[in-house]
């Protein structure tokens, strides 16, 4: 699959014989390098045959291996980043568990090696499971105090089929009943290097670090692929009631994947919709009519599936009318279109937000690794603004049509009271 | 990364630090204008305003505003504190003459009735959003305790019914007031050359007209006052700390950022391994921010509410430990070593150079290069933090709870 393919020269890549996956990429004129490790070890892979494992085991496990790996206690472990001046975070994702970590160059390889302790070699130790539960049960209880962040989580885990919508932090109940051996369990399905990606950027030296990540990562030995059993989910209409002075409104649908040809047309199309300030329902719900404080749509996808997913906020008066502006602006979108000068705006957007994440090694070494799991190679900035060069209004407009109707819609609200989400 | 400076006839002050290696340039206005600068009747003001420049000019109305900085692909943004509003841009350089010019258009904004009705509207639900945000609401309570009538305890945002209350004339008579060139710097950072970026300011802002905007920055000395709000409907308890700090005008602000590193940085600081390791809360931080003539150390915490009283006692441990032992050397090298790398991922993006650039400036009417910064924080010794922590005891602090508890009691 990738050798149809030949990288860009300044993008170097190497696969290891464990299936482990190096991606790098030097950056002139940086002093920074930064590193982006993606594990398939998501909260989505506690629902994987044989584990079965209730939700907040790959939060929690990721929290488990910063307490001590290779010969340094939890402490020694973070003292030694710190001297290092690693900015650093590792954290559960529905899709992913990500290790995402930056310092100066020179300190690139000392940190990968306190990294590769954490992955291969945590102590695990169980002494330090109840504590892990008392944050995590913790975190989930600031969860619900905070209405933006909970109704996207409850918009996902009802638009995608289970286990592909997974709140990453997991459930009180989960949280709460796991025990040490399930954790241990997850780790050793999970953290596997067969399906792990590591990209690199910066101030790098590629034939030096490829024989580093060799020698760190070399014995880490692969792991069976895990079976997932897909299960839909739902309700596609949803009221989460909280008395809290404003209303949340979240929907999704269905959007083209990464690896499809019309992938840039739907990014095009989300981006026009609600992906910046002029925008349509920036103009129409805020500027217009000032119905709310934040409204926008942005697009996820993972690998067999993508999504536009809309946000606003409002008071109960106005949450009404806000919805119905926001689902009257997709349908106008699929019905009436796109015209040129949306998608040259559009165009220029995403151009500059490309060259600007030039400057950012932490950037850059995200977008490496996410590149290579959708599509098994990574894109060339050249190849990304030619693919939008292309676009043509006529063929966003065309694919802006499959975004409208009720079909695959989903809309959750959380606050006081519940809206009408029958008719626009 | 040479820089330069000059000053318009007008009183404007021009700076730039440019990087030929940057990809990118970002631009700013720094106007001397937020909270503490408002009267009781305007709360909000400043914030509101920054909202109005938005809403249109002369030559733009609200949707071309966007659309101008959109049609480039500029990144654009502003932000009002408690002494400042900050409007910046961020673009490749070739696009840096169209997006200097609706930034430097907005500067001088029409302010128009119906604009100012509809944008009501949107801050009042800013104000709602915050108000369903328990730390913000923790945030606001701790300032206006903890200075009581000293304008820095004013909110940023006002509340519902000051901003429902306002006139426009009300504000104009406050843009005018604060808005004039002599109180604004203009800053750029990236790519860029010197002379053209002159000229463009004064092409743009050489006819801006206004006198001198004089501020009364009276230090504010706190009050260490108790509060516990109730949050029935909240699920953890949110508690702000405040203690007085040192001004941004005293040299010892390079040792408060090392000591609220050492003490609560999110990771490896003394509050992490007291709270957070062991699990009894889900945040626990230090932050110091400095102020004009003033400064503080904000203390943030997170935990379940019947454990509130326990976690108060460990914060209180740690901050009286530290200030009678005094850092160890190991510590205070880490927490050099963090700001330090922290300080070169910054600073490779010229948005991330922009702000403390401007500000710097605006405050200290000087130029501070990143290796200059790195190394007086290099120059900070364990005696200069005993020091700092016997002039600015971090303990006893102001203490303010929201939650569904009230029964929480300062520790002595």
């Amino acid at each position: 699959m990738t050798e149809a393919h030949s990288p860009p020269t300044t993008i170097q890549q190497h696969v290891f014989p464990n299936g482990l996956v190096l991606l790098a990429e030097a950056m002139p004129g940086v002093q920074s390098a930064a590193f982006t490790m993606l594990m398939p070890a998501g909260a989505a892979y506690e629902a994987a045959d044989g584990l079965d494992l209730p939700g907040g085991a790959a939060t929690m496990t990721a929290e488990w291996i910063t307490r001590g790996a290779g010969d340094r206690d939890s402490r020694e472990l973070l003292t030694a980043l710190d001297n290092l001046g690693v900015s650093h975070a590792e954290s559960a994702q529905t899709l992913h568990t990500s290790i995402a970590a930056a310092t100066l160059g020179r300190n690139l390889e000392p940190a990968l090696e306190l990294f590769a302790d954490m992955v291969l070699r945590p102590h695990l130790d169980e002494e330090e499971v109840e504590p892990i539960r008392a944050l995590c049960a913790q975190n989930l209880r600031s969860l619900e105090d905070d209405p933006g962040s909970k109704v996207i989580y409850e918009l996902r885990r009802r638009h995608f089929p289970d286990p592909w919508g997974r709140p990453s932090p997991g459930s009180p109940e989960g949280v709460a009943s796991l025990a040490p051996a399930d954790l241990q369990r997850f780790w050793e399905a999970s953290y596997r290097p067969n399906g792990a990606i590591l990209g690199v950027a910066g101030a790098i030296d590629w034939p030096r670090l490829r024989d580093a990540v060799g020698r760190l990562f070399g014995e880490w030995s692969p792991r069976p692929e895990p079976r997932i059993q897909e299960r839909p989910v739902g309700p596609a209409r949803d009221h989460i009631l909280r008395e809290t002075q404003q209303i949340q409104i979240a929907l999704a649908r269905p959007a083209a994947t990464v690896d499809s040809p019309d992938y840039y047309a739907a990014r095009a199309a989300v981006a026009i919709l609600g992906g910046y300030s002029s925008a349509r329902l920036f103009t129409e719900v805020r500027e217009k009519r000032g119905l709310c404080y934040s409204v926008y749509a942005s697009y996820e996808g993972h690998r067999e599936r993508g999504a536009l997913l809309c946000y606003a906020g409002t008071s109960a008066d106005r949450a009404q009318q806000t919805l119905d502006v926001m689902l009257a602006e997709i349908d106008r979108l699929g019905r009436d279109g796109v015209d040129l000068e949306e998608l040259q705006t559009m165009r220029a957007g995403l151009k500059s937000s490309l060259i600007m994440a030039q400057e950012s090694s932490m950037s850059r070494s995200g977008a490496l690794a996410s590149d290579w799991y959708f599509l098994g190679r990574v894109r060339s900035l050249d190849e990304i603004a030619e693919a939008l060069d292309a676009l043509t209004p006529e063929e966003v407009s065309r694919y802006a049509a499959s975004l409208t109707g009720p079909e695959g819609l989903t809309i959750v609200t959380l606050g006081p009271n519940a809206l009408r989400t029958s008719s626009a | 990364m040479p820089f330069h400076q000059t000053t318009l006839p007008n009183g404007l002050q021009v700076i730039a630090e440019l990087n030929d290696r940057a990809h990118s340039v970002a631009a700013g206005f720094f106007v001397k204008a937020g909270s503490r600068d408002e009267s009781s009747e305007v709360a909000g003001v400043s914030h509101f305003l920054e909202h109005m420049t938005f809403k249109g000019t002369d030559r733009r109305n609200a949707l071309a505003v966007n659309r101008d900085f959109d049609r480039v692909g500029a990144k654009h943004n502003a932000q009002t504190s408690e002494e400042d509003t900050f409007y910046h841009v961020t673009c490749l350089p070739e696009y840096l003459p169209t997006s200097f010019d609706v930034l430097s258009d907005i500067l001088r904004p029409s302010l128009r009735d119906e604009d100012f009705e509809t944008e009501k509207q949107v801050i009042v639900e800013e104000i709602r959003m915050y108000l369903d945000n328990p730390m913000s609401v923790a945030y606001e309570a701790a300032k206006t305790a903890h200075y009581g009538g000293h304008p820095l305890g004013n909110s940023i945002l006002g509340t519902v019914e000051s901003i429902t209350a306002m006139t426009a004339p009300q504000m104009r008579e406050y843009f005018d007031r604060r808005y004039s060139p002599a109180n604004i710097v203009l800053a750029f950072a990236g790519k860029g050359v010197w002379q053209p970026l002159v000229e463009l300011a004064e092409k743009h802002c050489g006819a801006w007209k206004g006198g001198p905007a004089p501020r009364q920055a009276v230090p504010a000395h706190g009050s260490r006052a108790f509060r516990a709000i109730l949050r029935a409907e909240d699920q953890q308890q949110t508690v702000v700390g405040v203690a007085d700090g040192p001004p941004l005008e005293s040299a010892d602000r390079y040792a408060a950022h090392l000591l609220a590193t050492i003490l609560g940085d999110h990771t490896g600081s003394r509050l992490y391994w007291a709270l957070i390791d062991p699990g009894h809360a889900d945040g626990a931080e230090l932050s110091y921010q400095d102020y004009n003539q003033s400064g503080a150390f904000f203390t943030f915490l997170s935990c379940e509410p019947d454990s509130t009283r326990e976690n108060l006692e460990r914060v209180a441990d740690v901050y009286r430990g530290l200030m009678s032992e005094g850092p160890t050397e190991e510590e205070l090298v880490q927490a050099k070593n963090k700001v330090l790398a922290r300080s070169v991922l910054r600073s490779e993006r010229p948005m991330g150079r922009l702000a403390s650039l401007g500000f710097h400036w605006m405050y200290h009417r000087a130029y501070i290069s990143v290796e200059q910064e790195l190394e007086a924080f290099g120059r900070v010794t364990s005696d200069d933090i005993r020091r700092l922590l016997a002039d600015w005891p971090l303990w006893p602090m102001t203490i303010v709870s929201v939650g569904p508890t009230t029964e929480i009691h300062p520790p002595a």
